[in-house]
């Protein structure tokens, strides 16, 4: 453990490929927060599949392997892929999950036609280009670290300037349009960031697992807050976690592909934000279940309790387990729920199967009868 | 004479489908108007495309005097409750402050002033308690309010409201007619799509009688009458004669 922090500090090659990807993890976990919001998720998988031709394009046309090169390339067709998809769906009868398939398939076909074609040449410079179907953390040098630097940061100050704009272009994109702010403009601003966002992941991740990057972090982060702004920053958070893990990980074990170490850490995280975070965590909620289960339980045999002795002279008249058992309206035998009303000392057992309620049942059963039937509201 | 609202000659088709056909619509300043139509009527296109929400093919729509672009400001917009994702990670305070993103413009975030305007607007739904509240943890009728606030806060002279009344509890009904009363009251003007015609002649002063095209519009007395009811409604015959004797009594 020690060895592999002063190795972060030290390694060059660990820390490169660490920082490359926690920068990477942080700007397209931030935005994939947004995208899921937009219940656009999709949209980034079918993003990350368009970018791959245009990456191959950028190579034949330029011959360079330069990271600013390819991703521009991938961007370009990324944007392309978006555009069209938008296009389709408007202008045609086409659902958007159909469009979303057609180009997804469409560009990554072409995109892997381009890269077998690439590396029958002779040139001996193609190779590396395949590393962008499932990512290679461990090939990250310097030049790539400081791009997706640059460039990951510009787009995270452009999300915070726009800020205000894009929640409420989020939540209600009809309201800002009435406010006079230019809807179009915004959402093509937002996409752009978006496609920006995946394409610097495409390197280290791969086409085929980025959208792992854009939507799980955001996913998870949603299960902790109800802010957008605690929200995003966890997704960022999230992201940059995953990516670094998944890096070093991969770095380290060298038959180890990082796309998918990634997205296995990545999704360790959902499933933990699913089970377990407060509130809207599985977990949580089938203990508030039960809880509320057990509370009212409770309340329908004291109320039994006190309906019968209400029959009586005295409101602490016993009666039998049997009588309650038939009485009651939630399922079960009324022994368990009785124990639970003695421990609480609501009621007292007066023999083996008889039962009273205590001065203190007396009061809570009027005031559950006060609050279920009583006021009407 | 000056119209709050003045729509003339507005058409909107989606392909080749009229969706509204030459509709003309005159509003006075200070009057709540009701909007009404069966189901696919063009109700919520007509406000939308008012807004520019939605592209006219032809027709024009003034506020005030002046071209809708001109007058933004002066016109809030609450669209349908469910048209937004209630699970949205805000709460109501939040939601309410967006109704001044316009004034505030480009780069601005809301501060102290905005917080105070917005809870003000939500004292006047009677929400003031609920302002850190999840929105996902609201009835549909305190989402309604919220809507209402979030339109309130942007201090408008025309209001255009889609279906407020829209599967709403007994006390949110009570305060957007209260509230609908008060614009009235400041010299607002109201426009509502409504989908509850026996409530028409007691909550509005005008109505407007929609489907794909204008059958009739002004003050409720003299233009929420079987006939105009018959043609807006078509076959329904006995529903709306109902109607319209519960109407008259």
């Amino acid at each position: 453990m020690i060895d592999l922090f002063s190795d972060l500090f030290n390694d060059y090659t660990l820390r490169t490929v660490a920082l490359g990807s926690a920068l990477l993890g942080i700007t397209a976990g931030s935005l994939g927060g947004f995208a899921l919001l937009r219940r656009q998720s999709l949209l980034g998988d079918a993003i990350s599949h368009a970018a791959l031709p245009g990456i191959a394009i950028a190579f034949l046309i330029t011959g360079s392997k330069a990271p600013l090169v390819l991703i521009l390339g991938a961007g370009i067709a990324g944007w392309i892929g978006a555009a069209l998809i938008s296009i389709v769906t408007t202008r045609t009868r086409i659902k958007y999950d159909s469009a979303l398939g057609i180009m997804l398939s469409v560009f990554f076909g072409f995109g892997l036609v381009l890269l077998t074609y690439i590396q029958r040449q002779p040139d001996a410079n193609q190779a590396g280009l395949n590393s962008f179907l499932f990512g290679q953390a461990a090939a990250l040098v310097e030049q790539d670290v400081f791009v997706i630097f640059v460039i990951g940061t510009l787009v995270l100050l452009f999300m915070m300037v726009f800020w205000k704009e894009f929640k409420l272009l989020s939540f209600d994109s009809d309201f800002i349009g009435t406010l006079g702010f230019p809807v179009r403009l915004l959402d093509h601003l937002l996409t752009t960031l978006f496609v920006i966002a995946i394409v610097i992941g495409l390197q280290t991740v791969g086409v085929v697992l980025m959208s792992a990057m854009i939507i799980a972090p955001g996913a998870a982060a949603r299960q902790w807050t109800d802010r957008l702004g605690r929200m995003i920053i966890l997704a960022g958070i999230f992201g940059a976690i995953s990516g670094v893990g998944g890096a070093i990980t991969s770095s380290l074990i060298p038959a180890l592909p990082t796309g998918p170490t990634i997205v296995l850490i990545v999704s360790i995280i959902v499933m933990i934000s699913l089970l377990f975070a407060p509130n809207r965590g599985l977990v949580f909620r089938k203990i508030r279940d039960w809880q509320a289960g057990k509370r009212l339980r409770v309340d329908a045999v004291l109320v039994d309790l006190y309906t019968l002795a209400s029959q009586h002279a005295s409101a602490e008249y016993p009666h039998s387990e049997r009588v309650l058992d038939v009485m009651s309206t939630i399922s079960g035998p009324a022994r368990r729920t009785l124990k639970v009303l003695n421990d609480l000392e609501l009621a007292k057992p007066i023999d083996s199967t008889h039962w009273s309620l205590t001065p203190e049942g007396v009061l809570r059963a009027e005031r559950v009868i006060e609050r279920q039937f009583g006021g009407g509201s | 004479m000056d119209y709050a609202i003045d729509i003339r000659d507005l058409t909107v088709a989606y392909r080749e489908k009229p969706v509204l056909w030459d509709v003309d619509l005159q509003v006075p300043p200070g009057v709540l108007i009701a909007i009404v139509g069966p189901n696919g009527a063009g109700k919520t296109t007509l406000i939308k495309s008012s807004l520019g929400l939605v592209k006219a093919a032809a027709g024009s729509v003034l506020i005030h005097g002046r071209p809708y672009s001109e007058q933004r400001a002066n016109v809030a917009y609450v669209p349908q409750r469910g048209s937004v994702d209630w699970d949205f990670p805000t709460n109501v305070l939040d939601v309410v402050t967006m109704g001044l993103y316009g004034r505030l413009g480009w780069f601005k975030r809301p501060g102290k002033a905005e917080r105070i305007e917005a809870l003000k607007s939500l004292a006047q739904v009677g929400m003031e308690e609920f302002t850190t509240r999840q929105i996902s943890q609201l009835s549909g009728g305190q989402q309604q309010r919220v809507f209402l606030a979030r339109a309130l806060v942007q201090d408008a002279r025309v209001y255009f409201m889609d279906e407020p009344f829209q599967g709403v509890d007994a006390i949110t009904e009570r305060a957007i007619v209260d509230l609908l009363q008060d614009l009235r009251k400041q010299g607002k003007t109201v426009a509502v799509v409504h989908h509850d015609l026996q409530t028409v002649p007691e909550y509005f002063d005008h109505v407007m009688l929609l489907n794909v095209r204008r059958i009739a519009s002004g003050p409720v007395e003299e233009v929420f009458t079987e006939e105009n009811l018959r043609t807006t409604y078509g076959g329904r015959v006995a529903f709306v004669s109902a109607l319209s004797a519960a109407n008259r009594t």
